[in-house]
């Protein structure tokens, strides 16, 4: 940069540092929080309260038991994804956030189906299980529960070879996920 | 030591002097421990007022008040004064007594989940889960209120455990991973932010709130005049700035001067410090300071282009980052006459829209009047509380504030009531100063029983009404924008002020006419005990000039 006047001061990668543009991807929130009572329901409340919407949510505990995680995803097509993150980083019990990237992390999801089955169809069903990696986790005389894990595009790829049997139930955990590589999430 | 008298040594410890509050079952312990804490307790009347008063504390003394409240109804008294605080950052700690552990969680006899209920409002709050915790939470509180952008914070504490015995041992530091507020601000930004300066022809600072918290005053005084920066300031911002100076170009937003709007609008370069693009600052936000980049120096991360997006985002405490942005500014020995042309630009505003009034009428008493009277009769050198509506405004326009934490009103949340609590909290912080509270009629009923607690705790506060008869504002707004469709905006059966003043043991004047106005003022402000001047204003003048809500600068009407 050469001598910079009021003029080259604006542009576009500014503004984005500054969070005023709408990134429009989908953003895992991966959160460090203390393991505290009420910590859950301030995050949550924080997006409920601002409008923006959470689309799938993930807790647990850590290595460390007073440090809790949880992954979070939300749209930043609608949300400047910034504002999010400084919101929830004047929460006092949060400890850290990433904003995981795609290409730079692994995030999985566990998902139930519970299948209308019988005699006839079941093979079917535990053979679209195989071929998906899954695990059959329960059977009865006229169903089947398989648990299913991966990314979102497969679990619902799974959802659609399958609802043709007959879905009764089906369950989701929401993405959790961690950076790819050596350095702590 | 019983956990309370330990809370007791914590308050003393982080130099609480005065705590504001009302008793009740829950926190009966606490009280206990307050009998012979050595800490003075000024009993409210509504545990809102306590709220206020503490605020009002806070805001008059720049140190941390203290309110406390009881479990349910107590507890939930106080949440306008937590969302006010929240709303306007002021350092304040809540402690609330909650119901014994046993009965949390079951509808017990006046619970309320306090800390579920104002989470939205809170900077930070605590639930006491253990006893030992108590010291600990405490601590934190104060840290948090006070620290970062500062904000209310909430201690729930449960009966059966504020009367425990605990092993009590001097906290001196507090732990908390994920509260690191930055001070400090980025060097690049600042030479950044210089070098703009340098170049910019129309420059201006818009300084908030941020620069009274951060005890900047004399920092911003430094800036502006490290060149011939035009400075305006917010509702909250002002006395932030001295209003005699030079530099000086008025409140700006919704009912700011011509000039500062004028000068906003026009600005290619705008410094704004502690503020936060408020709704009533930018108006429609298409089309604020459409030719402005902008510099936005704030300790609050989040505050950055949350509503204007910033080309230079400063982070860190106002004082620190104006201290050293004056130092890069002087540096680059800018070519001042550059911005000969914008102060001549300025000055033909000024010239041509001053603030005015029709004062013609001999006998009648205009609120613009009143207002000039108390700067009059106090010197200018009062603590002004307000309440909210019209007078707030007249009161932010006319009553040139001088020096920080002289002005004190609700800025954020707009809450109607606040003044006399808030007035009887700075009094009690600043007992030497005159603090007057100009009151609306319509607002000084919502909190007219704090002149209880005033005349009890002989808190000598002088209450000054402007009396319209209206919700004044609202009256205003229903003229302009809604055909003088006046729903429910006259105050029918007020009190005789007088005579409420003096059912409280307080003394009541009243004043309808232009000549004795400010003799009554100089007398009230000579009474040793809480005075209200009931004045009667003309019912229906309006305040102007204005831009009416979601419009542009350039919209300004009256
Ligand atoms: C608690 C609360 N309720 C309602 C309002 C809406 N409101 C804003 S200004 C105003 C009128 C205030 O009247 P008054 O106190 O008499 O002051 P004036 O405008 O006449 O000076 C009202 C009702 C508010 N700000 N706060």
């Amino acid at each position: 940069m050469g001598e910079p006047g009021t003029k080259e001061v604006l542009n576009l990668e500014d503004l984005e540092a500054a969070g005023g543009i709408h990134t429009g991807r989908t953003h895992i929130l991966s959160i460090l929080v203390e393991n505290k009572p009420g910590v859950l329901a301030r995050v949550a409340g924080l997006f409920s309260r601002r409008g923006f919407n959470i689309a799938t949510l993930a807790v647990g505990p850590t290595d460390d038991t007073t440090i809790s995680r949880i992954t979070l995803t939300v749209d930043g097509a609608t949300h400047p994804i910034d504002q999010v993150t400084k919101q929830l980083h004047k929460l006092v019990n949060v400890i850290k956030i990433r904003d995981l990237e795609p290409e730079e992390s692994v995030a999985r999801e566990l998902a139930l189906f519970k299948v209308s089955a019988d005699p006839e169809t079941r093979g079917q069903i535990m053979q679209f299980t195989d071929i998906f990696r899954g695990k059959v986790v329960d059977v009865s005389k006229r169903s089947v529960t398989v648990e299913i894990t991966g990314t979102d595009d497969k679990i619902e790829a799974f959802e659609r070879m399958i609802r043709p049997f007959g879905l009764i139930e089906m369950v989701r955990t929401g993405e959790v996920a961690v950076s790819r590589g050596r350095s702590a999430t | 030591m019983r956990a309370v008298d330990a809370i007791m040594e914590c308050l003393k410890a982080e130099g609480v002097e005065h705590v504001f509050g009302i008793p009740g079952g829950a926190n009966l312990p606490t009280y206990d421990a307050l009998y012979d804490a050595g800490i003075r307790h000024i009993q409210c009347r509504h545990e809102q007022g306590a709220g206020h008063a503490a605020e009002g504390y806070a805001k008059a003394s720049g140190k941390v008040g203290v309110a406390l409240a009881t479990s349910g109804p107590g507890a939930t008294n106080l949440i306008t004064a937590i969302a006010d605080a929240m709303m306007d950052s002021v350092p304040t700690v809540f402690i609330t007594g909650q119901v014994r552990t046993e009965l949390i969680g079951t509808d017990g006899f006046q619970e309320a989940d306090i800390t579920g209920i104002t989470m939205p409002v809170v900077k930070h709050s605590i639930l006491i889960q253990d006893p030992r915790d108590i010291p600990t939470a405490i601590h934190e509180a104060f840290h948090i209120a006070r620290t970062g952008r500062p904000g209310p914070v909430l201690v729930d504490v449960p009966q059966d455990l504020s009367r425990a015995d605990i092993p009590y041992e001097p906290v001196d530091r507090v732990h908390l991973p994920g509260y690191q507020p930055t001070t400090e601000g980025n060097a690049k930004q600042i030479r950044l932010a210089a070098k703009a300066l340098a170049n910019a022809r129309r420059p201006v600072i818009y300084a908030g709130g941020g620069v009274i918290n951060a005890e900047a005053a004399r920092e911003l005084v430094e800036f502006a005049t490290s060149d011939r920066f035009p400075v305006t300031c917010t509702l909250m911002g002002l006395g932030g700035f001295p209003a005699p100076h030079e530099h000086w170009l008025g409140m700006l937003g919704m009912h700011g001067t011509r000039s500062a709007n004028y000068a906003m609008d026009e600005a290619d370069l705008i410094c704004a410090v502690g503020a936060r693009f408020d709704d009533r600052i930018t108006g429609k936000l298409s089309e604020f300071a459409p030719r402005a980049k902008f510099i936005h120096i704030d300790i609050d991360p989040a505050e950055i282009s949350k509503n204007i997006p910033a080309h230079i985002p400063i982070v860190g405490d106002a004082k620190n980052i104006l201290t050293k942005l004056t130092r890069e500014y002087r540096a680059l020995e800018a070519d001042s006459s550059r911005l000969d042309e914008w102060w001549s630009r300025i000055r033909n505003w000024q010239d041509k829209h001053p603030l005015r009034y029709d004062d013609s009428e001999d006998s009648e008493i205009k609120p613009q009047y009143m207002v000039q009277a108390m700067y009059e009769a106090t010197g200018g050198d009062a603590i002004i509380t307000s309440d909210v509506g019209q007078h707030q405004m007249w009161a932010a326009q006319w009553y040139h504030f001088r020096e920080p934490r002289r002005w004190i009103n609700s800025g954020g949340l707009g809450t109607m009531g606040f003044g006399l609590p808030s007035a009887l909290g700075a009094k009690a912080a600043m007992p030497d100063r005159d603090v007057v509270c100009l009151a609306g009629d319509g607002s000084l009923i919502m909190t007219c029983q704090e002149l209880a607690t005033c005349v009890t705790e002989n808190i000598p506060v002088k209450v000054f009404i402007m009396n319209n008869g209206y919700l004044g504002m609202v009256r205003q707004w229903q003229e302009l924008f809604w055909d003088k469709r006046y729903s429910s905006v006259e105050m029918g059966a007020s009190p005789d002020w007088v005579k409420l003043a003096d059912a409280f043991g307080a003394l009541g004047m009243r004043v309808t006419h232009k000549g004795e106005l400010l003799d009554a003022m100089k007398t009230a402000l000579a009474e040793d005990g809480p005075v209200v001047v009931d004045v009667h204003v003309s019912r229906e003048e309006n305040c102007y000039p204005m831009i009416p809500a979601g419009q542009a600068a350039r919209d300004m009407v009256g």
